[in-house]
């Protein structure tokens, strides 16, 4: 077989690749339930209505694909200006620090200032996380993929210390957590008696946001003019290094915006495991949404509902729900693979 | 390699193992070239060494190749002429193996090539010299010749006799090169000929060459087509592509022209004429536009003594001096490499020279950036449209905002003002007449001549007072080149200065008002073009010639 460029990308190629990429993934995962010695119809089934079966279903989605479109958002900016932010988590876990640091008490400001300041904090942090890498590269040109990947376990680890030394609840009978986020900065639920909180919320207004950013803003002119060409950008008097950190500060703010998401909507206190890596996680929600911000809020939603739904289907069918990760897995591979053949017509000989 | 089924037989077997070769049995290490040469010339005019059927090809909507039919004869040189983009090269990959035809098949020396195989094409004697050479830098002109050809595995054991055989092929046609150098250190001209030979030593009987000359000085152009016509004499059949009409009316013997994807004119070189070609490849008559005389402006660019060292300490620019006024072409020819680069670069904005003076208009430049110089009036068109000059995966309307997307007029609050750029955008196809194109068509979609006037509708519209072109028309077709330089004599007219860049010596004779060579970081003195000629300025470009730092000239009188 050969490839050979296409001329014109057919308007319905852009949507049916991805779809049918998706299609052959669940495919796949059919052969494992298979193998796994469970009927795959009634598996899909039942992970079908463990991700939107019921209200609880569909409010536990979407509380899972709030932080995953803050993360999915921080990669897609990043990766819009090819600035290779892989350390997501580690940033999450910075927005939590910072908005336990002053939502625990050292503040108090009424809930319509106080849930802002919190998100502001953690935004902040996260920004300046991914600042000294991105520093680091633009002095020194050292490479962000290493770099910001392993920030991730220093913070990790630089959370640890605190939760099992100086920020330790007295309260918390010895758990490592720190004190919970006072009243005013907790998000408040959506749907009564549900997790689904105005996080979710939060991060649909940052999603339009970084769209209208990235389109209209002569900032995000910018990134997209970098992350295309950066030779031509700097030619044209594009400004390089004043792009990438702008770029740095907004991806690294919205995946610490992720993890104040987490830590005033659904824990309420800062724990180690505030995060099952929603971090590296939104690497693959922006790749599964071709980077696109509004994109993003549909593959995060797809996700977190494969996730949610294959623990219903684990317990329903008792197949492993690291089934989960697969489909994502390989979802994401035949989403980039068919990204070739919407840029190349395939010849057979 | 093709010799596989015949566990590795040294290369020597190559030139003579052709269908049609009654020595192909008995082939030894003995057979000479010009044993070949008679096995060649014995069934020359029977039948076409190359027979092209009906090839039709098509990407998606646009047909590249539309039901050609060719035949190549023995011992001929055959043009391909053609504006870009007229399917020249398409039709030499399908040749070649690199894509397959959609419909049509081809015949080599009477037999049927398997469609997509270059394996298959090389086995027949087809050889391709491509316009990008497809060496190994770091190897040995040795190795770059004989990679390949010989089983991978097996300890290097033919070498003595490549080299010999490399050597007699040099000689019998006059391709001189070292063999032990490395490709890295040869020139331009030294590569291309060791792609020749890499095809001639494979057992080419056709080569096609995809325009060979574009990179050579004029004395290397001769150089080759002095090879090419003993290669013919010999046997040997030649495909040359080219859209500059001089040469083919030089070097061919027949000549077939393309136009958007057929065919459209095939006739012997003897009765036609520069005129009867340019009309068959444009389709209609091309107007070039015409320099008239301008009275001088001020001086507005001045460089005395200006050195830029390179990062191997080997200067780029060594003490040029020169001197540009307004209303005024001052053409840069020189074989690239030569120090175009780092003059560019200095009016890019990319950096500064390392001593000597550099004045834009009057003022001492001390810090340099592309803003800067946009700032002091200069408008740059970069030398790489693609690489530098647009970014392909933003739209038109972008495209001719990427310099000026901060000013007011764009730009406001720091949002980008939509309805502005897209007027702006309207404006600008309309005036520059750039086609194919709306303000939302993604810019890598447009052909290279509309997104080279993309580029000067940005750089033009701003009202530059130097101008540096880099390069304006290469790789354009005649049309295209023709608006390129029309755009560039209105500035001119309008009082800019402009720098132009090129390596195409006939488009600098017409163009410019005064004329200097590059070579090796020097300058030549600038002569009026009505004093320039051809002759002079070649070897110029070859380093024969007067420079300015041994005569410590300054700049030109003007």
């Amino acid at each position: 077989m050969r490839l050979e460029p296409r001329a014109h990308v057919p308007f319905w190629l852009n949507i049916t690749a991805p779809v049918g990429a998706i299609v052959l993934a669940f495919a796949f995962c059919a052969l494992l339930i298979l193998w796994a010695g469970a009927p795959v119809i009634e598996s899909y089934a039942a992970l079908l209505r463990g991700a939107f079966g019921s209200t609880f279903a569909i409010t536990e989605t979407l509380t899972r694909a709030a932080p995953l479109i803050f993360t999915g958002l921080a990669a897609a900016v990043a990766f819009r200006a090819k600035l290779w932010n892989i350390g997501a988590e580690g940033q999450l876990y910075a927005g939590a620090l910072a908005a336990t640091y002053f939502g625990t008490g050292l503040i108090t400001l009424p809930p319509l200032l106080m849930i802002p300041l919190l998100f502001l904090v953690g935004a902040i942090a996260g920004g300046l996380l991914l600042l000294l890498p991105v520093i680091l590269k633009l002095k020194l040109r050292v490479d962000e993929v290493v770099t910001t990947l392993l920030l991730n376990f220093i913070v990790l680890l630089f959370a640890n210390y605190l939760l099992f030394g100086p920020w330790k609840d007295p309260m918390a009978m010895g758990w490592p957590q720190a004190a919970p986020i006072i009243d005013e900065g907790v998000l408040e639920p959506l749907v009564p008696r549900m997790r689904l909180h105005q996080g979710f919320l939060w991060a649909l207004a940052f999603a339009v946001f970084a769209w209208a950013f990235i389109r209209y803003s002569k900032w995000g002119f910018q990134i997209r003019a970098v992350g295309h060409n950066p030779d031509a950008a700097a030619f044209a008097g594009i400004p390089i290094g004043a792009t990438v950190l702008r770029t740095a500060l907004l991806s690294g703010g919205l995946a610490g915006m992720a993890g104040v998401c987490e830590l005033a909507g659904l824990k309420g206190y800062l724990t180690l495991d505030i995060s099952p890596g929603f971090g590296y996680t939104g690497i693959a929600v922006a790749m599964l949404a071709g980077l696109h911000p509004l994109g993003v809020i549909a593959s995060a939603i797809f996700i977190a509902a494969i996730y949610n739904g294959a623990d219903a289907m684990s317990r329903a069918m008792s197949i492993s729900n690291y089934l989960a990760d697969v489909l994502t897995a390989t979802a994401l591979l035949l989403v980039l693979a068919s990204v070739l053949f919407v840029r190349f017509r395939p010849r057979l000989r | 390699m093709t010799t596989v089924d015949k566990g590795g037989a040294p290369p020597c077997n190559r030139l003579s193992s052709l269908r049609y070769d009654p020595a192909d049995a008995t082939c030894g290490e003995t057979m000479s070239i010009s044993e070949v040469d008679e096995a060649a010339s014995g069934s020359a005019g029977a039948q076409p060494v190359l027979r092209l059927q009906d090839i039709t090809k098509r990407f998606g909507a646009l047909t590249a190749n539309d039901a050609i039919s060719l035949e190549l004869k023995s011992g001929e040189i055959l043009a391909l002429l053609g504006e870009n983009g007229a399917g020249k090269t398409t039709l030499m990959s399908i040749l070649f193996g690199h894509y397959v035809a959609d419909e049509g098949h081809i015949e080599a020396f009477g037999q049927r090539l398997p469609a997509g195989s270059p394996r298959a094409a090389i086995a027949a004697g087809i050889g391709m010299v491509h316009q990008h050479f497809t060496l190994g830098e770091n190897l040995t002109v040795l190795d770059n010749i004989v990679l390949g050809t010989e089983p991978l595995l097996a300890p290097r054991q033919n070498t003595t006799k490549a080299r010999k055989r490399i050597a007699e092929l040099a000689e019998h046609f006059g391709l001189v090169v070292d063999p032990k150098k490395l490709v890295r250190d040869l020139s331009v001209g030294e590569r291309q000929r060791v792609e020749i030979l890499k095809a001639l030593y494979r057992g080419a009987r056709v080569l096609i060459l995809d325009e060979p000359t574009a990179v050579l000085a004029p004395q290397e152009v001769e150089t080759l087509f002095a090879t090419l016509k003993t290669m013919v004499a010999e046997g040997l059949s030649i495909i040359f592509i080219s859209h500059k009409l001089n040469e083919v009316m030089a070097v061919a013997d027949r000549v077939a022209v393309l136009r958007l994807g057929r065919l459209v004119a095939e006739f012997p070189i003897a009765g036609a004429s520069k005129e009867k070609l340019a009309e068959a490849m444009v389709g209609r008559a091309v107007e070039m536009p015409e320099r008239e005389p301008q009275p001088l402006g001020p001086v507005v660019l001045q460089m005395a003594g200006v050195t830029v060292t390179g990062d191997h300490g080997k200067p780029l620019l060594d003490e040029l001096h020169l001197l540009l006024c307004g209303r005024e072409i001052l053409g840069i020819a020189g074989v690239s490499g030569n120090g175009q680069g780092a003059l560019a670069a200095l009016l890019s904005g990319l950096r500064l020279p390392d001593s000597g003076a550099f004045e834009l208009l009057g003022e001492t430049v001390k810090r340099t950036s592309p803003v800067e110089m946009q700032g002091r009036g200069v408008g740059r068109i970069p030398e790489d449209r693609h690489a530098t000059g647009v970014v392909g995966d933003l739209t038109v309307e972008e495209n001719l905002i990427l310099e000026a997307c901060g000013s007011p007029r764009f730009c406001s609050l720091g949002l980008l003002r939509g309805g502005v750029i897209r007027r702006n955008a309207r404006e600008m196809i309309e005036r520059f007449d750039i086609r194919g194109a709306d303000p939302t068509t993604t810019t890598r979609a447009l052909s290279g001549g509309n997104m080279q006037k993309v580029i000067l509708a940005r750089v033009l519209s701003e009202k530059p007072k130097v101008i540096l072109a880099n390069q304006p028309t290469r790789g354009l077709d005649v049309g295209a080149a023709a608006k390129v330089q029309e755009l560039l004599f209105e500035a001119r007219a309008q009082g800019a200065g402009i720098i132009l860049i090129s390596e195409d010596l006939e488009e600098l004779l017409q163009v410019s008002d005064r004329i200097a060579v590059l070579y090796q970081g020097r300058l030549s003195t600038p002569v009026a073009v009505e004093e320039a000629d051809m002759q002079t300025l070649g070897l110029l470009m070859s380093g024969h010639g007067e420079f300015q730092r041994q005569k410590g000239a300054r700049g030109h009188a003007a």
